[in-house]
């Protein structure tokens, strides 16, 4: 799952503590792929109960046509383990969410699936919340966003996570490469590991 | 990253931590062994299909179980399946299992149940483990002093085909809970309080672990629901150390070490505990004597206030988009701001949930319910959390109580929690529950949740408003 760069405007979704069943309702869980999530994307936000789509709601307004990335409220992704929601936004379209802080599970859920969680300063992340429509260039490399102006703010990430997503290393390779001591293990802790058979 | 020295006063996380390192790389997050991995049928399709696509084998089948829980019908489970799409992720569970050798207590099998109440209710969960599944609330294996937290399905597939994580290490976060609870406090108000005073992004990056003379005195199933919802406060798990309660709870169970084998665990559990000395990222400090029954108001589980409170004020909050959240979660649960919740009318209590549906929680709903009638007004489910359970209500007479009362005693599963098996609110209906979270449509598009115990569950029904059950 490799990500370089991506040049875009921004859709502005001011709401804290965005869980994941309003990312991804839990009704939609019952698929057996990864396919077909991306039209269920916020569907309960995004969608009329008569199933028209809600002008009032960010990501229907004219501003937000073509962004791929999403700014949010504190918090964002808190909730279920539910892989479904990085599945649901990257296939809606979006490839980085800019917020202040992730909750743990969905930013690791997102960097497996090259949806990058970039995390601003608070100053910064309050500036891009209060429109859509900004213009953005994200740098993975030198880990920067630049704003239209050409200022450049940096961003923390994992030093692995951004090396994958670099390099399109794919996690399981590595870890299956790491066999040899994974059996050095087993066999060290032989006899105090629970065996279930 | 290394870890620390042994002969350093260590927490429980970093003692566990430790154990199950298995290398260290520059530049790489920790490899570290998983000992016991569980499954379900909502989040392993995908990953049972990477590990197809790329011809792997599970790596360790025998640390490895699986059950039916999510998508699971709480109606009589010979009757057939009406959701077709539900049916068939039940049948690629089935077929994942037999084609890859992993045991699995399907709907037929009187093990079957939610993953967090089956696991230690079959002695599957024992101190000092790692244990993943994926699912959030994984951290309800704490209780036992594993380190117990939920996956992505990336992961779940990492996990079969390695039995391995890479992970950081997490900070330790202490929770101190001191005193005596008062009657008709429990468990679940403990963490509702925790969860209203840190707020749901509170414990990121954190364990929690749960200490102090309350958490001492509870029982194994009140310490569950303690550590159930650590994820409800932001942390990756939340544990308790173990100690004579839980090897108490553990001896004599399906999968407990016997004999021999006992003795050498209770050696190595016994080394558990947190060092005297030991350093904690953070402490948070609980008075158990003042607490109250809490109840949730809101559309996120840090949205709670003593039974006796109000709901509060968006005009006295100065930060814009708590501001506004506040105002979002009132409108989408039509409540005006200042007013007690107390009294407010609701239209279905539903009792379960790996929070709340052991034995203990159905007792306590059933001494609430025992002569009394459900409120006309009101629908009630008591979805027991395994066949186990459900069988031990059978054998006290429970059921009896809540059928008699007017209830629905139905088969175990999630059911309600999260509605994915119809099992769900009407758009606009307020529910009282004792499952873990009131998001937005989480019981169903357009219902309404007030998270609370079984006790305020169970007398809610009867009186068909938010009631205190002191007041009964």
């Amino acid at each position: 799952m490799k990500f370089e760069t991506v040049e875009s405007k921004t859709v502005a979704l001011p709401i804290d503590n965005i869980d994941t069943d309003q990312i991804i309702a839990a009704r939609f869980l019952k698929t057996t792929s990864m396919e077909g999530l991306g039209d269920n994307l916020f569907l309960d936000w995004r969608k009329l109960p008569d199933g028209s789509l809600n002008p009032d709601f960010p990501l229907n307004k004219p501003a937000a046509k073509g962004a791929q990335i999403l700014v949010t409220g504190d918090n964002f992704g808190c909730g279920s383990s539910r892989e479904h929601a990085p599945w649901a936004l990257k296939q809606y379209g979006f490839k980085a969410i800019i917020s202040t802080s992730f909750a743990d599970i969905f930013k690791g859920n997102a960097l497996k699936n090259g949806l990058l969680p970039i995390v601003m300063p608070r100053d910064i992340h309050a500036e891009l919340l209060k429109w859509s429509g900004i213009a953005l260039k994200i740098d993975l490399a030198s880990q920067t966003v630049t704003l239209a102006g050409g200022r450049t703010v940096e961003f923390p990430i994992d030093p692995f996570a951004k090396e994958c997503l670099l390099e399109g290393i794919d996690e399981l390779g590595y870890m299956l490469k790491q066999e040899p001591a994974i059996a050095a293990y087993e066999a060290q802790r032989a006899g105090s590991v629970n065996t279930l058979a | 990253m290394s870890s620390k020295h042994v002969d350093q006063p260590r927490t429980i996380v970093e003692k566990i931590w430790d154990n199950h390192i298995v290398a260290e790389q520059p530049g790489a997050p920790t490899l570290i062994y998983i000992d016991l991995h569980l499954c379900h049928e909502v989040t392993t399709p995908q990953a049972f299909q990477t590990l197809r696509d790329r011809g792997l084998k599970v790596r360790r089948p025998d640390l490895t179980i699986a059950t039916m829980d999510h998508s699971t019908p709480t109606t009589p489970h010979n009757l057939p399946i009406l959701d077709p799409i539900g049916k068939a992720q039940l049948d690629q569970m089935e077929k994942n299992c037999a084609d890859f050798g992993i045991r699995l207590y399907n709907l037929a099998s009187d093990k079957q149940g939610i993953v967090h109440v089956m696991g230690p209710e079959q002695g599957l969960t024992q101190p000092g483990m790692t244990i993943v599944c994926g699912d959030s609330h994984t951290a309800t294996h704490g209780a036992f002093g594993a380190l117990a937290f939920g996956i992505g399905t990336s992961q779940v597939g990492h996990v079969l085909a390695t039995q391995c994580l890479l992970q950081q290490p997490s900070k330790s976060y202490e929770i101190r809970v001191e005193g005596k609870l008062q009657p008709g406090v429990t468990a679940k108000d403990i963490i509702l309080a925790v969860i209203a005073k840190i707020g749901i992004g509170g414990g990121t990056e954190c364990v929690f672990e749960y200490t102090g003379s309350t958490i001492r005195g509870l029982s194994m199933e009140e310490r569950m629901t303690i550590c159930n919802m650590s994820i409800e406060g932001g942390a990756r798990a939340g544990l308790v150390a173990p100690d004579d309660t839980t090897y108490q709870y553990i001896a004599g169970r399906e999968f407990a070490p016997k004999e021999k084998d006992w003795d050498a665990a209770l050696a190595r559990w016994n080394q558990l505990p947190t060092d005297e000395g030991a350093t904690y990222a953070k402490t948070l400090t609980l008075d158990a004597n003042t607490l109250e029954p809490m109840v949730t108001f809101g559309t996120n589980p840090g949205m709670g206030i003593p039974i006796s409170g109000l709901i509060p004020d968006p005009a006295n909050i100065s930060d814009p988009i708590e501001k506004s959240d506040l105002v979002k979660a009132l409108k989408y649960m039509d409540l005006k701001p200042g007013v007690p919740l107390k009294g407010q009318s609701i239209n279905v209590v539903f009792v379960g949930s790996c929070t709340n549906s052991r034995i203990s929680d159905l007792r306590a709903a059933a001494s609430i319910m025992k002569g009394r009638k459900v409120s006309s007004k009101v629908r009630m489910l008591v979805v027991p959390g395994s066949q186990q359970v459900k069988k031990q209500a059978e054998a006290e007479g429970l059921d009896k109580i809540f059928r008699e009362a007017g209830a629905d005693f139905r088969e175990a599963g999630c059911s309600m929690c999260l509605a994915m098996n119809g099992d769900q609110l009407e758009p606009g209906e307020y529910s009282v529950s004792t499952s873990n979270r009131n998001f937005e449509g989480r019981q169903g598009k357009g219902g309404r949740t007030f998270l609370a115990s079984p006790l305020t569950a169970a007398a809610s029904a009867i009186t068909g408003v938010v009631t205190d059950v002191r007041s009964l």
